[in-house]
C-alpha cells in the first residue's frame, strides 16, 4: 500500500543512504530540480550505485527523470531502468504524448534487457495548466500510467497565482486531478506539504487530499511522513464498520434478503465496495477488527 | 597510455560523501586524505585502484578527500570524476 513517497534529492548521500528507514512507503530519488544542470551525470551514477547497493527492500523506489524537453531523460532511462524501480516519474507532464514518447522509450528499453513490457511502470507529474486540462488524456494514455501525481509548485507558477497553506488556489487542481485518475482508473497523489515545521498544517493538509479521494501523498521532508501513513490509513472505526458491513451482507444472503440494512442505513453496493477497499487496505497493513 | 583529457572533479566535502579530483600525470598516484584511513584506507584505495583500472587509465594523480563515504558512494564519485575526465559524462 502506498501512502507517502518521500523525496530525496538524488546527489545528496547522507540522505539517500537513509532512505528506507524514514518510514515512507516510497522514496522518489530525484534527478530532476533538486539537482543542478552540471550534476546530472554526478546524481544519475550516485542513485544507480544507491539502488545497486544499498537496501530498499522495504520501500517502493521511484525515480523523478528529467523532463521530455531537456537532454537528459533519455540518459536518466538507460541508466535506471535495469534496475526495475517500481515507477518512473516524468515531471511537466502536460499531454498525453508526453506520456506516449517515454512509453515509446521505455519499451525499447525493456526489449534491449530482456524484461517483459511494463515491468517498470509510469506516475506522471502534472504541474502545468495544460497537464491539468489534458489529465484525463494522460491517465489512460498508456497502461504503463499507473497513477498521477499533483505537483502544486510549479503548477501555481503556470496558473500565475500565489500558493498558500490553505491551497484554495489548487482546489480546482485536486478535485480534477482525483476525477482524472479515478475516470481513468489509476492512483492519485497529493502535492507535498511544503512547510516542514509545520505539524497542524500538514495534518490539516493531508487530511484535505484525503477527503477528495486522493490515494496518498508526496512529502519532501521524512517529518511529514508519520502524518500521511497516518491520514491515509484506515482508522479502526472505519475497520469495524466494514467488518460490520460485510457479516451483515453474509447474514442477509443466507436469510434469503435482498435489501439490508445496518444501524437503521441502507447496504448499498458503494457501501459495500468501500467496506472491501477498507478491508482490503487493513489487511495490507496487518490491521485486523477490534476486540469488541 | 592515459585517455584522460581534462582534469576533472566530482563529489563534495559533505558528510557522507567525497570529493574526488583527478589529473593527467606520470604514471598513476592515488592520494587519500580519510578520517578512516587507518581502517578503511586499504579498501578505498582498491576500490579507486579497479576503477582506474576498469577504465584504462594509467597516468593519473587521483585525490580523494573523504568524509565518510559508504563503498558505493566513494564508486559513483570515481566514476563521475573519471567520465568528465575523459568527456563522456
Amino acid at each position: 500500500m502506498r501512502r507517502s513517497m518521500l523525496f530525496l534529492p538524488g546527489n545528496t548521500p547522507n540522505v539517500i543512504q537513509n532512505g528506507d528507514v524514514l518510514g515512507a512507503d516510497a522514496v522518489i530519488f530525484d534527478l530532476e530540480d533538486a539537482v543542478a544542470p552540471d550534476q546530472k551525470d554526478a546524481a544519475r551514477i550516485l542513485v544507480r550505485n544507491a539502488m545497486t547497493f544499498l537496501d530498499f527492500s522495504r520501500v517502493e523506489t521511484i525515480v523523478r527523470i528529467n523532463s521530455v524537453d531537456t537532454p537528459f531523460w533519455k540518459k536518466d532511462l538507460d541508466t535506471i531502468l535495469p534496475l526495475k524501480p517500481t515507477l518512473i516519474m516524468p515531471p511537466k507532464t502536460s499531454a498525453a504524448q508526453d506520456v506516449l514518447t517515454v512509453d515509446a522509450y521505455m519499451s525499447q528499453l525493456e526489449d534491449k534487457l530482456g524484461m517483459a513490457r511494463n515491468t517498470v511502470r509510469l506516475i506522471p507529474l502534472i504541474e502545468t495548466a495544460l497537464g491539468l486540462e489534458n489529465a484525463f488524456q494522460i491517465a489512460a494514455a498508456s497502461s504503463r500510467v499507473a497513477a498521477l501525481f499533483l505537483g502544486a509548485e510549479d503548477l501555481t507558477a503556470d496558473l500565475r497565482c500565489k500558493r498558500t497553506k490553505e491551497g484554495e488556489e489548487i482546489a480546482y487542481a485536486r478535485a480534477r486531478m482525483v476525477a482524472a485518475a479515478r475516470a481513468a482508473g489509476v492512483d492519485v497523489y497529493d502535492t507535498p506539504f511544503t512547510d516542514v515545521n509545520d505539524d497542524e498544517g500538514i495534518r490539516v493538509d493531508t487530511e484535505k487530499a484525503k477527503s477528495l479521494g486522493f490515494t496518498g501523498k508526496a512529502s519532501i521532508s521524512p517529518r511529514h511522513v508519520p502524518v500521511i501513513n497516518e491520514v491515509f490509513s484506515p482508522s479502526q472505526r472505519d475497520i469495524d464498520y466494514a467488518y460490520e458491513v460485510m457479516e451483515a451482507i453474509r447474514i442477509a444472503k443466507e436469510q434469503g434478503r435482498g435489501a439490508i440494512a445496518l444501524r437503521g442505513k441502507m447496504i448499498d453496493a458503494p457501501i459495500v465496495n468501500r467496506a472491501k477497499q477498507t478491508i482490503e487496505a487493513a489487511e495490507e497493513l496487518g490491521l485486523g477488527r477490534s476486540d469488541i | 597510455m592515459s585517455e584522460v583529457l581534462k582534469p576533472a572533479s566530482a563529489g563534495t566535502m559533505e558528510s557522507s560523501d567525497a570529493l574526488v579530483e583527478l589529473e593527467p600525470a606520470q604514471g598513476h598516484q592515488i592520494q587519500l586524505t580519510s578520517v578512516v584511513e587507518a581502517q578503511f584506507g586499504d579498501a578505498i584505495r582498491a576500490v579507486a585502484e579497479e576503477l582506474l583500472d576498469r577504465f584504462g587509465l594509467t597516468d593519473v594523480c587521483l585525490r580523494i578527500d573523504d568524509r565518510g563515504a559508504l563503498e558505493c558512494v566513494l564508486r559513483a564519485r570515481i566514476e563521475t570524476a573519471i567520465l568528465r575526465a575523459k568527456g563522456e559524462n
